[in-house]
């Protein structure tokens, strides 16, 4: 630990060229704050402005580069992003700062949240109320669906691999990562690299 | 009993599983958990799952709330750790394996044939959680109006999660 959290002089610089000088310790309290304050989902946007936007310290060129690793591993977009972001400023020790301290104010809310509903949860008025918030998140999680296969699917064809993985799970009731191995091989496979065969007519 | 173990493995492979998202290791939650180890009740899964919906920062953290319940705050910590673990080590590893690849012509393939099973998987997700959340035509008014919402307007989904509580709150307690 000799590298002193001293060197926070943080000039705004309009390009994240050189590696920027982050110490673990902002690592850590930006993805604290970045943790807390993301209500609502869509954490990856709020990695944005914290990242790109206000701390510079990768480019938009780069987070769209690492968004798009995370959403291919598994892993929620969230953590991978912040190991991703973490290691490229600091290695090791910086992703693993990033990553706690993107989890931390979810998890301590999640553990409160956990008891109070264990205590309560069988109280009429919560339980009423629980089945409406049940409802709207899946309302939401089907907006998510949506919003992401607009923005990231390419072909009409990308259709047939959804159904064929919502039909693998939901009625042959195959298990994920069974559906995920024999759709997943099949879809890659589909996409095998050709030479340079852009927009050409799919068979 | 000591559930530790138990929970170690269940939560280590359901990490492996979210490939695009939480939402696609749902149907294997609610196998384990529910059916398996019978750590919660469905019912209870979904509200715990929903009520994470609400919460900042990765939107799986409902998963402390079962290590929780089933061993303390051991339980707790252990959860998050096999959770969030194997996942962290995997893109920290591919991570900088990734770059070397660039040139790699299946790195594309790889990254296009799985988005559109990604989303298939975010969508079994869903279609699971429907079938224990949606069952009349009052939380399926309330799904469909939050789905319209989010399409058609910017607004902070979390505010339409809180939405529903308050219109569960006065729709669905037995008179």
């Amino acid at each position: 630990m000799n590298d002193p959290a001293a060197k926070a002089a943080l000039q705004p610089a309009p390009a994240a060229l050189a590696l920027p000088n982050a110490s673990i310790a902002e690592i850590f309290i930006e993805f604290l704050i970045i943790g807390a304050t993301s209500f609502g989902g869509g954490v990856v946007a709020y990695l944005r402005s914290g990242l790109v936007g206000k701390r510079k310290w990768v480019d938009d060129k780069e987070f769209v580069e690492m968004l798009s690793i995370s959403q291919t591993l598994p892993g929620l977009n969230a953590t991978n992003m912040a190991i991703l972001v973490g290691d490229k400023l600091r290695g090791a020790m910086g992703a693993i700062a990033a990553v706690v301290g993107v989890c931390l104010p979810g998890a301590v809310l999640m553990y409160i949240v956990g008891m109070l509903y264990h205590e309560h949860g069988d109280r009429p008025l919560v339980t009423a109320a629980l089945k409406g918030v049940a409802a709207a998140a899946v309302g939401l999680i089907l907006a998510t669906a949506i919003q992401l296969g607009r923005k990231s699917l390419s072909h009409t064809y990308d259709l047939i691999f959804i159904a064929l993985t919502v039909i693998g799970v939901n009625k042959l009731h195959q298990s994920v990562p069974r559906v995920l191995i024999t759709v997943g091989i099949i879809a890659i496979l589909w996409y095998y690299p050709r030479k340079q065969v852009k927009e050409a007519p799919s068979q | 009993m000591n559930q530790l173990p138990a929970l170690i493995r269940v939560f280590a492979y359901l990490s492996l599983l979210t490939v695009g998202g939480g939402m696609a290791a749902f149907p294997e939650l609610k196998v384990l958990t529910v059916e398996v180890h019978h750590w919660l009740t469905f019912t209870q899964l979904i509200h715990l799952y929903s009520m994470g919906q609400m919460a900042p920062g990765p939107n799986m953290m409902m998963i402390v709330s079962i290590g929780e319940w089933v061993a303390g705050p051991m339980g707790a910590v252990v959860v998050l750790l096999a959770f969030f673990g194997p996942t962290a080590l995997l893109a920290f590893l591919i991570g900088r394996l990734w770059k070397k690849l660039e040139h790699w012509p299946w790195r594309d393939s790889i990254q296009k044939g799985l988005a559109p099973v990604s989303i298939g998987l975010l969508l079994a997700g869903c279609f699971t959680m429907a079938k224990g959340a949606i069952s009349g035509l009052e939380t399926a008014t309330i799904s469909v109006a939050t789905l319209m919402i989010l399409l058609e307007y910017k607004i902070n989904p979390a505010l339409l999660v809180a939405a529903g509580a308050i219109i569960g709150a006065f729709t669905f307690v037995p008179k």
